[in-house]
């Protein structure tokens, strides 16, 4: 079934999350402080290696399991608000040391403590979504 | 030493090992591409919106109101993460703590963390020392910083791998925007904000 493919990157990415220690609060902590290359060397070699493989995968191209060539559908361009959200966001991160993905990763990994920080994430979302329309967008 | 060396052979051995930042990287590439091979983009962040309107938030807010079935791949590829979690502690864990650099280690020595205390329990992985059941403070820190990225992460429109990785990847202005904006907020914490608490 189509879904279980899905479960099953969620597994790879699961691991992979617990093993480059993404997951820990030591090493987010230790990245705002510039004090290791280590989360800087991920997310770079993620995303010139990424970038390659969509550009190869739009030029090639290379489709999707659907039969479709790949599209980005791009945002709207908001200063303001990306800026803002994203400083909200980093805010938080500083604080749990860990962004959505991992949330989930160390409840895997036993630690059910992060359920409090995952029920606060999605609290924060429902109130996004209760006072969307009176923020800069 | 005996529990080492067996841990060390074989291919679960060799996986165990803590990964090379380059590795890791090019592992996370590769989510990012078959994630866009299977027809989807890589991103987690919306789950936390599928759980609110799983809950009911779409009977009162208009913006829960979605098919939550649209989103049901998602659910299940943040329900492998969980268990790709729980595989890793079981498996593939390493035998020495998260090796963070001294200098780390030093400054939170001066906020009475001691690191090598907090890797009794999860080598690292996680702050044991604040977040646990016991630490008040610890409950009030994870609600708040839980609730600024899932706020952030909405109003931005992605996370870390929406935006960071995924955007990117695809070259887009709005998530280099979103990026320079968890670091202006992650310097403002780490620098700003936890020295006035813990300094």
């Amino acid at each position: 079934m189509r879904i279980f493919s899905f479960f099953l990157v969620g597994i790879a990415f699961g691991i992979i999350m617990t093993k480059s220690e993404v997951i820990s609060w030591f090493r987010i902590h230790e990245m705002f402080r510039f004090e290791s290359f280590h989360m800087y060397g991920i997310i770079g070699t993620a995303v010139v290696i990424g970038a390659i493989l969509i550009y190869a995968m739009k030029k090639i191209p290379i489709k999707t399991l659907d039969g479709q060539v790949i599209t980005y559908t791009p945002m709207k361009l908001n200063i303001t608000r990306h800026l803002l959200a994203g400083s909200i966001f980093g805010l938080g991160w500083a604080i749990t040391g860990c962004c959505p993905g991992p949330m989930f990763v160390l409840v895997g990994n036993g630690f059910l403590f992060a359920l409090v920080i995952l029920f606060g994430a999605v609290l924060g979302t429902f109130a996004y979504g209760v006072v969307k329309d009176k923020l800069p967008h | 030493m005996e529990i080492t060396l067996l841990q060390s052979s074989g291919f679960l051995g060799f996986l165990s090992q803590p990964w090379h930042w380059a590795v890791s990287g090019a592992a996370i590439a590769l989510i990012l591409f078959l994630m866009n091979w299977m027809g989807r983009s890589f991103g987690v962040s919306m789950a936390f919106k599928s759980m609110c309107t799983i809950a009911g938030a779409g009977k009162r807010f208009e913006f829960f109101n979605f098919n939550v079935k649209d989103e049901y791949w998602r659910l299940a590829f943040v329900g492998g993460a969980v268990v790709g979690g729980f595989i890793t502690s079981q498996f593939l864990a390493s035998p020495d703590p998260v090796a963070i650099s001294g200098s780390t280690i030093a400054h939170l020595k001066d906020w009475n963390m001691e690191y090598y205390l907090t890797t009794d329990e999860g080598n690292g992985l996680f702050n044991t020392f604040w977040f646990n059941f016991k630490n008040v403070w610890g409950i009030f820190l994870a609600l708040l910083g839980g609730f600024l990225v899932g706020f952030g992460a909405r109003y931005g429109d992605g996370c870390t791998s929406g935006h960071a990785i995924s955007g990117l990847a695809n070259l887009q202005l709005p998530s280099l925007l979103a990026v320079i904006g968890f670091f202006i907020g992650g310097l403002l914490m780490t620098w700003g904000i936890f020295p006035l608490i813990f300094g």
